[in-house]
């Protein structure tokens, strides 16, 4: 099981999920929109597609097929500090003077020309990523939009940002560094806001899902956004690092890996630069005996499967009340069983392609790490496409709380399942993580609710619910899943700087 | 979270063979229906004669549904059909009548020849605590219908929440309801795909626990074609497809034959045709 290169055929629509003789056969149903991704990409700097100042280059390819998508340009030091200039040049000459309500006009529209543009965003962001069409087109792209709204508002109303009468200005040049896992929705994130605020912007996309930012700068062309006030340097984790070292920065924004976090927190010490880093996750997802079951197994399924479980937020510990174990575990082994596993532009699949060779690795890594410590693993017994980096969607059952798979973040589709008995083991439990980024309640009692809520040392705590995102609701950290906010005012905040 | 997934049951694709195959198995598990106070003779006929042949060569319905009044109408209008007559029963809609009062509305459908009754159930009582009074009623129809088919009417739309809905799902079911229903079609909110996934998940858990196979019905404004294919998703994904079955499903509803029929017209040719050509009852 743990194999996931094991040469599985493909059934006959790609979606492998076993059916019964008498049931329904879905038509494969592949979104057709032309992604137009070009052959190969330099970086956008100043307003241009740029060359590598190395003339190096490399692949970013569909993990679903292993086909080679495009190749883009290897960041070096050098382009590095091209992008940050441009970005200067652009803050004090065109963006920084910039009356309020223009710049809200410009980051408007492109709000607009993303929902103008999306199916195709969608389309790209699912060849380059592997998550299924359903989730790039209703969740990815229009929460994208949806950033750039919020924040064009924000605009020419910056005074009310701060508290205590204080006057907020811009920073200057945002050192901005995201993860693969949501690659448009996470540059929106730190673009919308930053730019809203009045800084520039250059942004390291991540070396597995580079397109959906390029595009982004090719949406921003067309919106006549001035030169150099968003660039985008592609590369490796040393462009990364390059960026987040670079001295002509005033902020660094950082989505990624606790690991890579922690670097660019060390790099930095002593320097005035703020810092906002969004990191890892271990989230516990608490499910008391009351809750209403049937809306609970949903929410843990959207926990842990969404977006291949690649989602810094999920639920991937599932803190079951011991009453209903076992009830809750079958009628888990039932819904993975239904869902559909394969071709991510089909618009039937619910779960795609694993993002990279590297991360299914990894993945295989730790469930094996789970089987070799006792806990027992359950996967759905759909066939999995013949070729790309699939991994069926799977839990664990029998963890100890000491495993490596109860205390790492897996990243992928893979649950663990562990047990409480009263409210207080659950909050113990839950919070016996090094993580915090989020955390679920499942109780039909409201007091319960509230009083499990308020003792998670968590930045987000969904009560019967998971998943849920809005751009006006601040999203970010405790302990080793950063600090910093993102979204709402909170996430404005740390884009300006308040006078004296 | 039962929303967001309800959600994806519309957004499979069924085409071609497999669509072709699905608007004949939804007209093959239709409970083709007329529930108003003008129901005549005439009109139950029409109808009737319409469920046993939809026309274009569709095939028949699984049943009829009417009041009590005209089960005998209908029993001789689909005679040797195989169509079977469904009658609403226990006081419908409200279901606010006496126990005894009710039991004898259900006697008279049986002895009108009813195959099926569809009763509803007692939701003042429920809303009021009394489950007790909700599960006997339910099991005194039932033991009086013996073999005859009861399907326990929900009307989910009255019950307030989700929780509700599931609640009276299994009561329905352990006092032994053969098929739980949805709604009566006469208030407001009907049959819904959030309900019916909570309705499904009930049957499931029945099923799990005493290996039982139970029905289900959608009622109430279902219209169009693309809803009704909805509802065969629902049922695949959630309950499989051995319950995709006239025996385990229905789909209680009048306008929605003439739908699937103009789809079913629409695959077999690849044009539209006009709605005239469906046949009115």
């Amino acid at each position: 099981m743990i194999k996931s290169e094991r040469a599985a055929p493909s059934s006959r629509n790609g979606n492998g999920a076993k059916r019964t003789s008498k049931g329904l056969q879905y038509a494969t149903s592949r979104e057709s929109t032309p992604a137009n991704i070009a052959a190969s990409y330099g970086h956008y700097i100043g307003g241009a597609f740029v060359p590598s100042s190395g003339g190096e280059s490399f692949e970013t390819a569909n993990p679903a097929t292993d086909e080679v998508l495009s190749r883009v340009a290897m960041g070096t030091p050098e382009d590095v500090d091209r992008a940050v200039a441009a970005a200067r040049k652009a803050y004090e000459r065109y963006w920084q003077p910039l009356k309020p309500a223009r710049r809200a006009a410009y980051v408007y529209r492109i709000a607009r020309a993303i929902s103008e543009r999306a199916r195709e965003l969608a389309v790209l962001e699912t060849l380059d990523n592997g998550k299924p069409i359903k989730e790039s087109r209703d969740f990815d792209v229009p929460m994208s939009a949806a950033h750039f709204f919020y924040y064009a508002g924000w605009a020419d109303k910056l005074e009310y940002a701060a508290r205590g009468g204080r006057l907020p200005h811009s920073r200057g040049v945002v050192g901005a560094i995201v993860p693969w896992n949501f690659p448009l929705l996470m540059a929106a994130w730190k673009i919308a806001p930053a730019l809203a605020a009045g800084n520039t912007i250059v942004l390291k996309p991540a070396e597995t899902t580079p397109l959906s930012a390029l595009r982004l700068a090719e949406i921003c062309a067309d919106a006549d956004l001035p030169p150099g006030v968003l660039n985008i340097v592609t590369g490796d984790g040393v462009t990364g690092a390059a960026l987040a070292a670079h001295a002509g920065i005033d902020k660094i924004a950082f989505t990624g890996s606790t690991e890579v976090g922690k670097a660019i927190q060390r790099s930095r010490a002593g320097s005035r630069i703020p810092i906002t880093l969004e990191l890892g996750g271990k989230a516990a997802n608490i499910v008391f005996a009351d809750a209403p079951l049937d809306a609970a197994i949903e929410g843990i399924v959207s926990g842990i499967y969404f977006n291949q479980g690649h989602v810094c937020c999920a639920g991937s510990r599932l803190l079951v009340q011991e009453s209903i174990h076992d009830e809750v575990v079958e009628r888990l082994k039932e819904r993975i069983e239904v869902l559909r596993i394969g071709d991510p532009l089909d618009k039937n699949t619910d779960i795609g392609a694993i993002n990279s060779r590297a991360q299914l690795d990894r993945i295989n890594e730790l469930v094996a790490s789970g089987i070799a410590e006792g806990a027992v693993l359950h996967s759905q017994t759909a066939a999995l496409p013949g070729n790309g980096c699939f991994f069926p969607a799977s839990f664990f059952t029998g963890v100890g709380p000491g495993m490596r798979i109860a205390r790492e973040e897996i990243f992928g589709p893979v649950l663990s399942i562990l047990t409480f008995r009263t409210a207080d083991e659950a909050i113990e439990k839950a919070n016996n993580t090094r993580y915090g980024l989020s955390a679920g309640v499942w109780t039909d009692k409201g007091s319960k609710s509230m009083y499990v809520a308020g003792k998670l040392k968590a930045g987000v705590v969904w009560c019967s619910t998971f998943n849920k995102f809005d751009p006006s609701s601040p999203f970010g950290g405790y302990r080793e899943s950063g600090f910093g906010r993102e979204g709402g005012l909170e996430g404005l905040r740390p884009y300006l700087e308040l006078a004296p | 979270m039962l929303e967001a997934r309800a959600a994806d049951f519309s957004t499979r694709s069924l085409k071609r063979e497999a669509k072709r195959a699905a608007i004949d198995l939804a007209i093959r598990c239709i409970d083709l229906t007329t529930l108003e106070g003008k129901d005549s003779p005439g009109k139950v006929a029409s109808m009737c004669a319409k469920a046993v042949h939809p026309g274009y060569g569709a095939p028949a319905v699984a049943a009829v549904c009417v009041y009590p009044s005209m089960v005998a109408v209908a029993k001789a209008a689909v005679a040797g059909s195989g169509v079977k007559v469904a009658s609403v029963a226990t006081a419908f809609p409200s279901g606010l009548s006496a126990l005894d009062v009710k039991l004898r509305d259900t006697e008279a459908a049986l002895e009108a020849g009813a195959d099926e009754i569809d009763m509803v159930i007692n939701r003042g009582a429920f809303l009021a605590g009394d489950e007790q009074l909700v599960t006997d009623e339910i099991a005194a129809v039932k033991r009086l219908c013996g073999d005859i088919h009861v399907k326990a009417i929900l009307e989910a739309g009255e019950l307030g929440s989700y929780d509700a809905v599931r609640r009276c799902s299994d009561l329905a079911l352990e006092a032994g309801a053969d098929t739980i229903k949805t709604s009566t079609g006469k208030i407001g909110i009907s049959a819904t795909l959030p309900i019916a996934l909570v309705m499904c998940q009930s049957i499931h858990a029945f099923y799990r626990r005493t290996g039982a196979r139970r029905g289900f019905k959608a009622a109430g404004g279902i219209r169009a074609s693309k809803v009704a294919l909805s509802y065969l998703v629902l049922i695949d994904e959630v309950l499989g497809g051995d319950w995709l079955d006239p025996d385990l499903f229905r789909l209680g509803a009048s306008s929605l034959l003439d739908d699937l029929l103009l789809q079913r017209e629409k695959e077999r040719t690849g044009r539209y045709p006009s709605p005239d050509i469906i046949p009115k009852d």
